[in-house]
């Protein structure tokens, strides 16, 4: 079915998407010249003071130009300039060995680990409720505050109780990050697939009726392949946020290893280099999962026929 | 579309019946006289509650329709001639009055599967081919799948689809989908079809065509069709009895035989004397209905 609906002539030529592409690289290439211009103009500004500081206890007399240059090699500076960022990039990545604690590759599956179990946990938690709210319509009045009010609270606030009680009962590791996750997730998974859910027009659910489909064949054959769309927009936030909930989980209890216990390590020590690093490792990650998310829905909207864009 | 949901449809005591425009005056065809009718109405009244009052969609409506007529249902919009389609397929519940569709109520015939709807828009399923379209009814119904192919094969056959199984439906134009799904509805092969202003929405050569192949359809199936339209060369060059109606309340004024036209129709005779004399009948129908008080 699907490989007979990919030869269709209506599908865009690759010569058009090549030129669609070419239309993009020019603009990405610009806004990205012009961050790391700003960038390294800030790197510059912002460790100017401390670097002639240092040079003024040393004794040492230098240049403008020699000081401009020393901005950019700080070992611990206000803010690192990006090559020091993707030097330590690359001496934590591909430099170090994966089984080392030095290894970022390390902290970040640490970290990982814990994002997909929680968004695991979320999308099923979502879904539940999702599904729930649409079938019972008192469920709909009686669960949605709880729902809404719980993404409310700060998560910084509830995370260090979650994982307090959690380790009181002897739940200790990727379990309690994996719970913070999951909080954070369920909640545009829920709402996206209510909203999907419910999205078939009278017509189609009319039909349904003629047929006298029962709930589940109308929840089979209509409801869930007309959510999915709206399922797959929920997904992408759920599995960005569901990194940040792994990270924060890391925070309050000075997690040995991950992304979070990086950037906290950091912190303390002054390495912040090692900080930015770790960020950047993070949003790596957080892209790369959107991507996955992204390529699965490609994936699944061309086999159920989605018109190209 | 009317409020369909039980909880905006309020029950509303049957006493309004005013003076009644019904005109029960149908004549079985000689032929048929013996069998029960496909739809009995009797005294027929559906009211919702709207945010300005009651709204009368249908009041002591009186109809019965024998088995391999092609009926229309013609009137201006309000006049409830959606809502007498729907509540004989069950999507609409009436306040008073009986209806029996083959015999049980409209809710039994539902059940039983004993009508295919086919709707304004074609309302396929995006996510679907055409053929998995066709075959949506039959998977529900539990149909096995090499049953189901041959059946869908067939009836896009019949609808002049055959090379678009594999289509999805926003590759089709508007007239060949709704030919999709008037093969979806016949794939499970009901006596009745229920049309609900099917072609309302295509331009007018290509509801020309249709008509033809609906006409041809019709004959060749011998199935019971019960159309809705706002058209009246529509009506008149389909049907075997026009049924004419009109607004606040929703009521029948008027039940015209066509049958004489004949089984097989081409689009020329929409110039005869005979086909202009119902049409003419219809019109007048439609223009003493019309109330001019609003």
């Amino acid at each position: 079915m699907t490989t007979e609906a990919l030869s269709l002539p209506a599908r865009p030529s690759p010569r058009k998407a090549a030129r669609r592409k070419e239309g993009n690289a020019g603009p990405v290439f610009v806004v990205v010249l012009a961050i790391v211009a700003l960038w390294y103009t800030g790197t510059i500004l912002m460790n100017w003071q401390g670097t002639a500081d240092a040079f003024a206890r040393a004794g040492e007399a230098r240049s403008t130009s020699e000081i401009l240059l020393a901005t950019m090699e700080q070992e611990r500076p206000m803010l690192p300039a990006p090559h020091q960022v993707f030097a330590e990039l690359k001496k934590t990545t591909i430099d170090t060995p994966v089984t080392s604690r030095r290894s970022l590759l390390y902290h970040a599956w640490v970290t990982l680990s814990s994002t997909l179990l929680g968004f695991g946990l979320g999308v099923l938690l979502g879904s539940v409720l999702a599904v729930s709210i649409v079938h019972v319509k008192t469920l709909e009045r009686s669960l949605m505050p709880w729902i809404i009010s719980s993404q409310t609270i700060p998560i910084l606030a509830i995370a260090p109780i979650i994982i307090v009680v959690l380790g009181s009962i002897g739940i200790t590791g990727l379990f309690p990050k994996a719970i913070i996750s999951a909080y954070l997730c369920f909640f545009p998974i829920t709402i996206s697939m209510v909203k999907g859910l419910t999205s078939p027009d009278p017509m189609q659910r009319d039909l349904m009726r003629t047929y006298s489909a029962s709930l589940a064949q109308t929840f089979w054959k209509l409801r869930l392949p007309a959510s999915l769309p709206y399922l797959f927009t929920g997904l992408k936030i759920a599995v960005a946020i569901s990194l940040v909930g792994a990270i924060v989980g890391e925070l309050p209890t000075g997690a040995q290893a991950g992304l979070g216990a990086r950037l906290l390590a950091g912190s303390y020590y002054g390495q912040t280099i090692q900080i930015w690093a770790a960020l950047f490792g993070a949003a790596l990650l957080a892209s790369l999962l959107v991507a996955l998310v992204g390529l699965a829905e490609r994936f699944l909207s061309r086999s159920m026929g989605a018109r190209p864009a | 579309m009317k409020p369909k949901g039980e909880t905006v449809l309020k029950r509303v005591t049957e006493d309004f019946m005013g003076d009644s425009g019904a005109q029960p005056g149908l004549s079985a065809e000689p032929g048929l006289a013996s069998r029960a009718p496909v739809v009995d109405i009797q005294g027929l009244s559906l009211t919702y509650e709207a945010a300005d009052g009651p709204v009368y969609a249908l009041s002591n409506v009186d109809l019965q329709i024998e088995e391999g007529e092609f009926v229309s249902f013609i009137g201006p919009s309000g006049c409830g001639k959606t809502t007498l389609l729907r509540v004989i397929a069950d999507l609409e519940q009436p306040n008073g009055g009986h209806i029996h569709v083959n015999g049980v109520s409209p809710s039994e015939a539902r059940v039983r599967r004993d009508y295919g709807f086919i709707f304004q828009a074609p309302a396929l399923y995006p996510w679907r081919t055409i053929q998995k379209n066709v075959e949506l009814p039959l998977e529900i119904f539990g149909i096995p799948k090499a049953e189901r192919n041959e059946r869908s094969r067939r009836q896009l056959e019949l609808v002049n689809l055959k090379g678009f199984e594999k289509k999805f439906p926003w590759q089709l134009s508007g007239g060949m989908q709704q030919r999709a799904s008037i093969a979806r509805a016949l794939s499970f092969d009901p006596k009745l079809l229920l049309m609900d202003e099917p072609f309302g929405a295509l331009d007018e050569i290509v509801r020309d065509h249709l008509n033809e192949q609906l006409l041809k359809l019709w004959d060749k199936t011998r199935k019971t069709v019960l159309f809705v339209t706002h058209s009246i060369p529509e009506a008149v060059f389909l049907s075997s009895k026009i049924v004419v109606m009109s607004p606040r309340p929703g009521r029948i004024i008027d039940v015209i035989d066509a049958s004489h036209l004949g089984r097989e129709r081409k689009l020329e005779i929409r110039e005869t004397p005979e086909f202009l004399k119902i049409a003419h009948r219809v019109r007048e129908g439609l223009r003493a209905g019309h109330s001019y008080d609003d």
